[in-house]
């Protein structure tokens, strides 16, 4: 018998009893749509958290801070250390500042290739047109770097005038008009120096920022804009007071593979500082959803096993029921082989079957979610509760074939070996 | 005289084992000539459908020889064995064992798909063995819609696809009527004289079993009694 009429034939026979293998191919349908489902919202917040990634920073850039030595493993409170300053992230969270001789030992570690101190400026106010002040926080901003825009572009990090982006929710109340409007305008920006005298400076508004998940509510500098600032910031400082900075970007070759990652960050660590990648910031969120992702998925796999057992019951009163056509076959010289393949690839054709609309039906759902819940989440744009990526869409349909084919190898053995002469007999 | 198509010597099939063993055929000798048809007459549990299985090489035997066509039969491997009764043997059976769903036509062609048949010659071939048996008509109806007598006839018309050298019969006229039976018969020997097909024919029917060229009676695993043309 030629493998296309093989095929041809289980499928013929699968849909031969309609009803019965309905309701199996409907078991398999939940597994898999549910499978899909789970997978797919895993998919969307995952690929959400990694577009979301290239607006934080890029992938080759490490931010580098002193390791706290003084930090207790016990867990009990940590001594005073007074090079403590405060550091990005909760309110009184505080890190071990770098100062240039740091930044010098950073640069002379192997594997880094450049190191550039992380100036933290603070700003006391924003201001178009003799408008009214706003308070705004300047984010930091490395090269590669790029931001969800509504208009205008990503600052010029070489340009030497001052540029900056600014968030969109900045627009309205500046009295900046429409995104588009606001490109190109000058901004006032105050700070105020070592004495307490304040000081103001102008930046062109090159770009306006979508709110995003990370940089919301932040201004982007270029580094014209952030060194002017930080000038005016350190002006009537004591000169003996060294220089601080809170962090440091260190660039490396991302390309050099995750093992040469791993190995910079243990030179750093063994020179009492902490390097993590955007992969370490990021990595606990996403290992959280993956988790869920993977519990959810655990149900699925159930539901899938379950209507693995309707399969195996389905096909053994398929081959209970053809008994005498498999003898028949049999007797006309088919294989015993071949009546395997036969069973086996009609339980594929209803795992197919269940499969492809399950995985059809979600992708419906998806859609039909991600329209309702982009009114919902207006506040996260650009996040796809539920998305699909052809592989592990392929994965799903492929594993339930997959446990199709185990489930059927039970009734198809049964089939395979049955004797013609037995099934035969009408007496 | 040609040496027989099918020889059979010292032929014994034992059931079961032990204490529980059933010795259903006791050293049976039989050689069946190039187109020849035979009748196989017995009791139920006479051993004549044990005979025509090992014949058909359906089943081996627990001793003794079946020679096909000077081939030692239980030296062919399973491959063989079932390409053997896929080429050179027909079956008719006293039940139809039709696919009910499927059509006439792929019912007809069902050897020839497990042969491995290309579809264009499949369909080819079985509206030509329908033609024969005047039911190419009815190429299209599902096998459920014919009547007894139809049904009967196309399963000739399988019997008859691949051509082959012995058409086994067990039964053929046991569920048909006397009228539709006889136009059976008259089928099956047509064929034989004809072609040449070797009829084999398991009955116990007096009557088909006198048409035959020979009726050969079985009784407890033996042959009892020869009648006809003696080979």
């Amino acid at each position: 018998m030629k493998a296309v009429d093989i095929v041809g034939t289980a499928f013929r026979n699968a849909f031969r009893s309609r009803l019965r293998t309905s309701l199996t191919v409907l078991a398999i349908f939940i597994g898999a749509f549910t499978l899909s489902l789970t997978n797919g919202l895993g998919t969307g917040i995952n690929q959400y958290i990694d577009d979301t990634v290239a607006s934080v920073g890029v992938d080759d850039v490490m931010t580098v801070t002193k390791a706290s030595e003084t930090a207790p493993t016990d867990g009990g409170p940590a001594e005073y250390d007074p090079n403590q300053i405060a550091a990005d992230g909760p309110p009184g969270s505080t890190v071990s500042a770098l100062n240039d001789d740091d930044i010098d030992t950073i640069a002379g570690i192997d594997g880094v290739l450049s190191v550039l101190p992380t100036k933290s400026v603070m700003t006391d106010y924003v201001q178009y047109d003799d408008g009214t002040r706003y308070q705004l926080s300047m984010a930091q901003f490395v090269p590669g770097m790029k931001v969800e825009l509504a208009a205008g572009e990503q600052v010029d990090l070489d340009a030497d005038e001052a540029q900056l982006v600014l968030p969109e929710s900045y627009l309205e109340p500046l009295g900046l008009g429409t995104a588009d409007d606001a490109v190109g305008q000058t901004v006032t920006l105050a700070v105020t120096d070592a004495t307490g005298t304040r000081t103001t400076t102008d930046a062109i508004v090159v770009g306006v920022a979508e709110p995003g998940l990370i940089t919301m509510g932040g201004a982007i500098p270029n580094d014209a804009l952030t060194e002017t600032l930080y000038d005016l910031q350190a002006a009537g400082a004591p000169e003996s007071k060294p220089t601080q900075y809170a962090q440091a970007s260190v660039w490396f070759d991302a390309d050099a593979g995750e093992e040469e990652t791993q190995a910079l960050q243990d030179r750093l660590e063994a020179a009492g500082y902490t390097g993590s990648t955007l992969e370490d910031q990021l990595g606990t969120i996403t290992s959280v959803i993956d988790a869920i992702v993977l519990v959810l998925n655990g149900f699925a796999v159930i539901a899938l096993i379950a209507a693995g057992i309707g399969i195996v019951n389905t096909l053994f009163m398929a081959v209970q029921e053809r008994t005498r056509e498999v003898g028949l076959m049999k007797a006309m010289g088919l294989s015993s082989a071949r009546v395997f393949s036969l069973f086996s690839i009609e339980a594929v054709v209803i795992g197919l079957a269940g499969s492809a609309l399950g995985v059809l039906a979600a992708i419906g759902v998806g859609e039909l979610v991600g329209s309702v819940s982009g009114s919902l989440l207006a506040n996260l744009p650009g996040l796809t509760l539920i998305a699909f990526d052809p592989v592990s869409v392929a994965v799903v349909v492929l594993s339930v074939m997959a446990i199709a084919f185990l489930a059927g190898t039970l009734p198809a053995l049964r089939a395979a070996r049955q004797d013609p002469i037995s099934s035969l007999r009408y007496e | 005289m040609a040496s027989p198509l099918i020889s059979v010597t010292n032929l014994h099939k034992t059931y079961g084992s032990g204490p529980n063993a059933f010795e259903a055929l006791k050293g049976l000798d039989l050689d069946i000539a190039e187109g020849e048809s035979i009748a196989i007459v017995g009791k139920s549990g006479s051993g004549k459908s044990t005979l025509m299985h090992l014949l058909a090489l359906l089943d081996r035997p627990t001793s003794g020889a079946i020679t096909l066509d000077g081939t030692d039969t239980s030296r062919l491997s399973a491959k063989q064995l079932n390409e053997t009764r896929n080429s050179a043997f027909g079956f008719v059976f006293q039940q139809f064992f039709l696919n009910a769903q499927a059509s006439v036509l792929d019912n007809v062609t069902l050897p020839l798909k497990i042969a491995g048949v290309s579809r264009r010659e499949r369909t080819a071939r079985g509206m030509a063995a329908l033609a024969q048996l005047e039911l190419d008509d009815k190429a299209g109806n599902k096998a459920n819609d014919l009547s007894g007598g139809q049904k009967q006839r196309v399963v000739i018309a399988r019997a008859l696809i691949n051509q082959p050298r012995v058409i086994f019969a067990d039964e053929p006229t046991g569920n048909l009527d006397t009228a539709t039976g006889a136009v059976v018969e008259d089928i099956l020997f047509d064929l034989n004289r004809r072609q040449g097909i070797n009829l084999v024919v398991v009955t116990h029917d007096e009557d088909l079993a006198s048409r035959c060229d020979r009726s050969i009676y079985i009784r407890d695993g033996l042959i009892a009694a020869h009648e006809g043309v003696a080979a």
